[in-house]
């Protein structure tokens, strides 16, 4: 192949997308995302509307408060995945491995109060099995009334389960990205690894913000 | 293997450094390699649901009777005792033969192999657009298949609540005792739908932003548009069905109730989610064999596509509609006639791009300077098939006249003309045409056409009657019809049936034949053995790793046949304008278009 040829012809591919292929796999991979937790959200929608007697009243089983401030953690790691974008973005290689770090502790400090908190709500009775859901309601260890229904734990597990997982390759993938960082890979010119991973950070933020308002609030 | 023909000699090859082995045949990033990975795999699971076929066709053709000598001998007491196969594992039987055929055979054969063997060549890529990921979308595919194959083997035999096991069939042993098959069942598809979302990852990634300078989107190959378009349809739907198989599992495995009504569960629920899936499904398994026929004739008639335009909306919007007509496989489901009568609506209209399509190959056909060999007869099959596959298929779409023949042989008969006559022929259409580009040789013509003949002949002596049996009342998937007795009567017609499936299995036989002797003793094909216009016969047959020597200019259409001020028939569409103003041609030529209907 004459390199010279090629110089004169512009043999270039066709602008496309506008975007590098990773930026734009990763695009396309998080919209058969929306659709995965559609399929739960929906499952979810459908069952309480059709059984609303197994929801019980908000804040009587799972605890807002600590899952509120679980979720402005989460919101605080897409704060801090942005600054770690931001600081390579101008070369700051010393930047990027702080905030990534950050960014990899709070997140992985969100997966330690979600098991936390499953370890309380599964002592109290609320779990996603049909024989053994009986739901006490919070602080409340003592034989009473079964609160709500085994649909309520089924999808509860279901939807932050699932989120949760996500949340964990995330942590995972991160991790990697920081091993890779150390390395000094990423530089002002050569930061797609960032950006890809923190397009799927921001996604799972934006998913629990959508989780924790149907779940939780209403 | 015969790929190391002389036309690896070409320019290219030198390039690339010499793979070992298992780089080159095993783990390849290569999508050439990766291709036919994917046909070696899933020409042996059709076979496999083949076989399935033929002993559920042993039972309903001959009920009661043993199984010839032999094959009596394979089976465990637990299967099929004395020969007789057990209502159980009859069950077994249908339900696998239909997963089989159509995640393991169908969908490979379409999607896994067209996709990755069409993309990269018809828009002028070197590759897909992540290699490695798409070698683990192929090795993610046997590992399901194995899991799937190993259900067979487990205490209870192989899942048996048909192949959309309807809860609450499915949620528990208790109504088919099958316990362990199901929950494999649920894992493997679940696993397979990992390979599948990365494929379709891979193909959209690469037809939006690998095509080569000049492919405008509407200079783009139909079989690549028709993949691509499959392709949104895999990626939306696939998890939709992963998450409803997830919630199954858990029913099965953790105690959840989802979908059990003895916990409040819904398992309607469980249709809706399966048929939301479903239906893009069904587009999944037809819309690229839409597009291998657009090829096929277009070229073998040597006269551009009739309507091109018209054939990309038609499959985009088939692509939208499939979505909101889940619906019409529930109309006997209990749903409220109101919603019915909607998805009634939605469905018909699906028949208007299905009969712009199926016009558009008509008139493309219409006094073209017809080749009559074994694709082009292949293609002409698949349009005649899916005509009467589409027409039965408004029988269902209305409502009322679904109420009769909902679950009964009707169905039966209607699926397999669009998924046999339709997608199989397809099949065939696709590979005996591209076998080729694949493996630099031609396939036998003439036992290319014996196969044909005979394959065209048995298929339709065996699935037409079976409208018949279907509005005389015979439920599908049944044991033993003989059990009612006005199905009675039905029973010659049944063995007539079953022998022709036979016979139809046997002439598969040709085609394997055909498929490997051809490997090696084929006719040397060339480069351009169609006089095609593509990208894709521009290069050396097999192509070299990197498929291009220079990244090819596109100055016109596909389908430019027999235009008017040319000698040739053909103008491949990266030959430069002969106005030799290559420049200021150039400069216009690659303009990008916006992009359509996404």
């Amino acid at each position: 192949m004459s390199q010279g040829a090629v110089a004169t012809m512009d043999r270039k591919p066709m602008p496309g997308m506008m975007v590098y292929n990773k930026k734009l796999g990763m695009w396309v991979f998080l919209l058969s995302e929306v659709m995965f937790f559609t399929s739960l959200i929906g499952t979810y929608v459908i069952l309480r509307f059709a059984h609303p007697d197994h929801w019980a009243d908000v804040g009587l089983v799972l605890n807002v408060q600590l899952t509120a401030l679980n979720t402005f953690f989460l919101i605080c790691s897409s704060v801090t995945m942005v600054k770690a974008f931001a600081a390579i973005q101008e070369g700051n290689q010393k930047g990027l491995q702080m905030w990534l770090l950050a960014t990899i502790l709070i997140g992985a400090s969100f997966v330690g109060i979600q098991v936390y908190e499953y370890m309380a709500l599964t002592g109290e009775g609320f779990v996603p099995m049909l024989d053994s859901y009986h739901a006490v309601g919070r602080g409340n260890p003592h034989e009473g009334p079964s609160l709500g229904g085994p649909l309520y734990g089924a999808t509860f597990y279901a939807m932050t389960g699932f989120h949760g997982a996500h949340v964990s390759i995330g942590v995972l993938c991160l991790i990697f990205v920081y091993v890779q960082s150390l390395r000094g890979v990423y530089t002002a010119d050569n930061h797609e690894g960032v950006e890809v991973i923190g397009l799927y950070w921001h996604f799972v933020d934006l998913v629990w913000i959508l989780l924790f308002t149907i779940v939780y609030l209403i | 293997m015969s790929t190391t023909t002389a036309t690896e000699t070409h320019a290219g090859t030198a390039e690339h450094h010499e793979l070992s082995f298992v780089r080159k045949y095993i783990f390849s990033t290569d999508h050439k390699m990766i291709a036919k990975q994917f046909l070696f795999a899933g020409l042996m699971f059709l076979a496999l649901g083949g076989l399935l076929a033929v002993m559920i066709r042993w039972q309903l053709g001959f009920p009661g009777r043993p199984l010839p000598v032999f094959i009596q001998w394979i089976f465990p007491d637990t299967m099929a005792p004395g020969g007789i196969i057990l209502p159980e594992f009859y069950n077994s039987l249908v339900t696998m033969h239909a997963t089989f055929m159509v995640f393991f055979a169908l969908m490979p054969l379409m999607a896994g192999v067209f996709g990755n063997l069409l993309i990269p060549l018809q828009i002028g890529a070197e590759d897909m657009a992540f290699p490695r990921i798409n070698m683990a979308s192929f090795w993610i595919m046997p590992v399901a298949g194995f899991i799937m194959l190993a259900s067979f083997f487990v205490e209870g035999g192989a899942a048996g609540a048909g192949w959309t096991s309807y809860a609450p069939l499915s949620t528990s042993g208790e109504w088919t005792g099958v316990y362990m098959g199901q929950i494999l069942w649920l894992i493997s598809l679940i696993v397979l739908g990992f390979s599948s979302i990365l494929g379709a990852l891979n193909y959209v990634t690469t037809v939006m932003n690998m095509r080569a300078p000049g492919m405008t989107w509407f200079r783009i190959p139909l079989a690549t548009w028709s993949i691509f378009v499959t392709a949104w349809l895999l990626l939306l739907a696939i998890p939709i069905l992963t998450g409803g198989l997830i919630l199954l599992l858990a029913d099965q495995t953790l105690g959840t109730a989802f979908f059990r009504p003895e916990g409040s569960g819904e398992p309607l629920l469980w249709q809706h989610i399966f048929w939301f899936f479903g239906h893009p499904e069904v587009y999944i398994l037809i819309l690229p064999a839409m597009g291998f026929v657009s090829e096929v004739i277009a070229n073998r008639s040597r006269k551009p596509i009739f309507g091109y335009h018209s054939m990309v909306i038609a499959m985009v919007s088939i692509g939208f509609l499939g979505w909101v007509v889940w619906g019409h496989h529930m109309f006997q489901s209990g749903m409220n006639p109101l919603l019915g009568m909607t998805f009634v609506v939605t469905t018909v209209v699906i028949a208007v791009p299905s009969a712009i399509k199926t016009f558009n190959w008509m008139g493309t056909l219409w006094r073209g300077n017809i080749h009559f060999d074994t694709p082009l007869l292949h293609a002409v099959a698949f349009v005649a098939l899916f005509i009467i596959g589409g027409l039965s298929g408004i029988f269902m779409a209305s409502a009322p006249v679904d109420i009769y023949i909902h679950d009964t042989y009707f169905i039966v008969a209607h699926l397999h003309y669009v998924l046999v006559g339709g997608s199989l022929f397809g099949i065939f259409a696709g590979i005996t045409y591209w076998y080729p580009k694949m493996f630099g040789r031609m396939m036998n013509e003439g036992l290319g056409k014996v196969h044909f003949t005979l394959s065209f002949l048995f298929y339709n002596m065996a699935f037409f009657p079976m409208h018949n049996l279907g509005v005389q009342g015979m439920m599908r998937r049944i044991y033993d019809p003989n059990q009612y007795e006005y199905l009675q009567g039905l029973q010659p017609l049944s063995t007539f049936i079953s022998i022709s499936i036979f016979l139809f299995a046997t002439t598969q036989i040709l085609f394997a034949f055909n498929f490997l002797w051809s490997l090696r003793a084929g006719k040397v094909a060339g480069n351009n053995p169609w006089k095609s216009c593509t990208l894709l016969w521009t290069t050396p047959s097999p192509p070299p790793h990197g498929n291009f020597p220079e990244m090819p200019i596109v100055y016109r259409g596909p389908y430019e046949y027999s235009h008017p001020d040319r000698e040739e028939d053909y103008w491949p569409q990266d030959e430069p304008p002969e106005t030799s103003e290559a420049g200021g041609q150039l400069a216009a030529a690659p303009s990008p278009e916006p992009v359509p209907g996404d």
